[in-house]
């Protein structure tokens, strides 16, 4: 049923500004977090970072491929820690929409990545001017007469 | 129950429900959180076209210096370290401000203020050493794109620190009062959001430019 009647926007809630605690979302709709989350998500944050940082600089793992693969790791669970304990995203936020632009713009972010990076890394390949020696190989014929137009 | 009673009881309901479209679910700018993170999603093109720029550049050395010579990883590390503290400092901002205690509040978003204004600094001190020894972003490709990406994420910690005396002014003058907890909660959000880019930025440019 309509609810209006009882929540007109502007009368102060007993219970302070934001209502009885426990409410994760204020009036306006905007989740905000706990202490607790707040740091959770400090120490996690400091944890994936001293990872990636102290596998560089020390180089404790020789092959810089699996190096790699622990940073990049790192690096995306610490963006999804930061996406929970301090912009508190949640799936039911804003009624869903949070989630869903959010998702939209990652689609677009890997597009616009994967397909810069692939596209140019195709474009040197094929059209950058090749180093003088192979290209004197390529155009001249075994037999070293310049090649006929 | 016959079918014109049910008609005439409808009849009757019918008025009540042009006022439901009267009714407000939002209190005023309650839609501001939403639409300031749409702003951020594209604030975060913004920074994917430049992390495309700089991945599609960045071996482009020209000759000139590559990443393994100029960074300074303990550097970075300490610029990491500065902002991950004042993310955290301006989560301890926002608690202030749910439990309504102003003081603290001004504080904690000082002291978020200083570290942003110290990763500042010493990106600004990266850059003039960079330039100084001559691997300015005319140098290469690869260090256009560098400092294309990089500066454009200090140009909006600046901005934020801009905007962070603006609200610690407004807060002073006018309390936490109902449009200055949204403001603060939009720059809570541009804040983390600054945060999140720079461990794309340290991850890539920096870490994996050095292990390249």
């Amino acid at each position: 049923m309509s609810s209006y009647p009882t929540h007109p926007a502007h009368v102060p809630h007993p219970a302070g500004p934001h209502g009885p605690h426990g409410s994760d979302e204020d009036e306006s709709g905007a989740p905000h977090g706990t202490y607790r989350d707040y740091m959770t998500g400090f120490i996690l944050a400091v944890i994936l970072t001293v990872i990636p940082f102290f596998l560089v600089m020390a180089r404790p793992i020789e092959s810089p491929g699996y190096t790699a693969a622990i940073v990049l790791v790192c690096a995306f669970a610490q963006i999804l820690v930061h996406m929970i304990y301090f912009l508190h995203m949640t799936p039911k936020a804003e009624d869903g929409w949070l989630l869903l632009s959010t998702i939209f713009t990652i689609i677009l972010v890997v597009i616009t990545l994967a397909g810069s990076l692939w596209i140019v890394f195709h474009l040197n390949r094929n059209m950058m001017p090749m180093l003088d020696s192979d290209m004197m190989q390529e155009m001249l014929p075994p037999d070293g007469a310049p090649a006929a137009r | 129950m016959s079918a014109a009673a049910a008609t005439q009881g409808h009849r009757a309901h019918a008025p009540t429900d042009f006022y439901v479209r009267e009714e407000d679910h939002h209190a005023p700018g309650g839609f501001t959180h939403l639409g300031f993170w749409i702003y951020l999603m594209s604030d975060c093109l913004i920074f994917a076209v430049l992390f495309a720029t700089y991945g599609v550049l960045g071996a482009s050395l020209a000759g000139g210096p590559g990443p393994r010579d100029l960074f300074d990883l303990p550097l970075v590390a300490l610029n990491t370290t500065l902002l991950l503290i004042s993310s955290i400092t301006y989560g301890f901002a926002m608690l202030a401000m749910n439990d309504g205690d102003q003081k603290k509040v001004l504080r904690w978003l000082a002291i978020t203020g200083l570290f942003g204004a110290a990763f500042v600094s010493v990106e600004i001190y990266e850059f003039s050493h960079l330039i100084h020894e001559g691997a300015g972003p005319q140098r290469s490709g690869f260090l256009s794109a560098f400092f294309a990406l990089v500066g454009t994420h200090g140009l909006h910690v600046s901005f934020g620190i801009l905007w962070l005396v603006v609200l610690m002014t407004q807060v002073s003058k006018r309390g936490l009062i109902g449009a200055n907890q949204r403001r603060l909660t939009c720059l809570s959000l541009f804040w983390h959001f600054l945060d999140l880019v720079w461990i794309g930025v340290f991850t890539f440019v920096y870490l994996l430019g050095v292990l390249r």
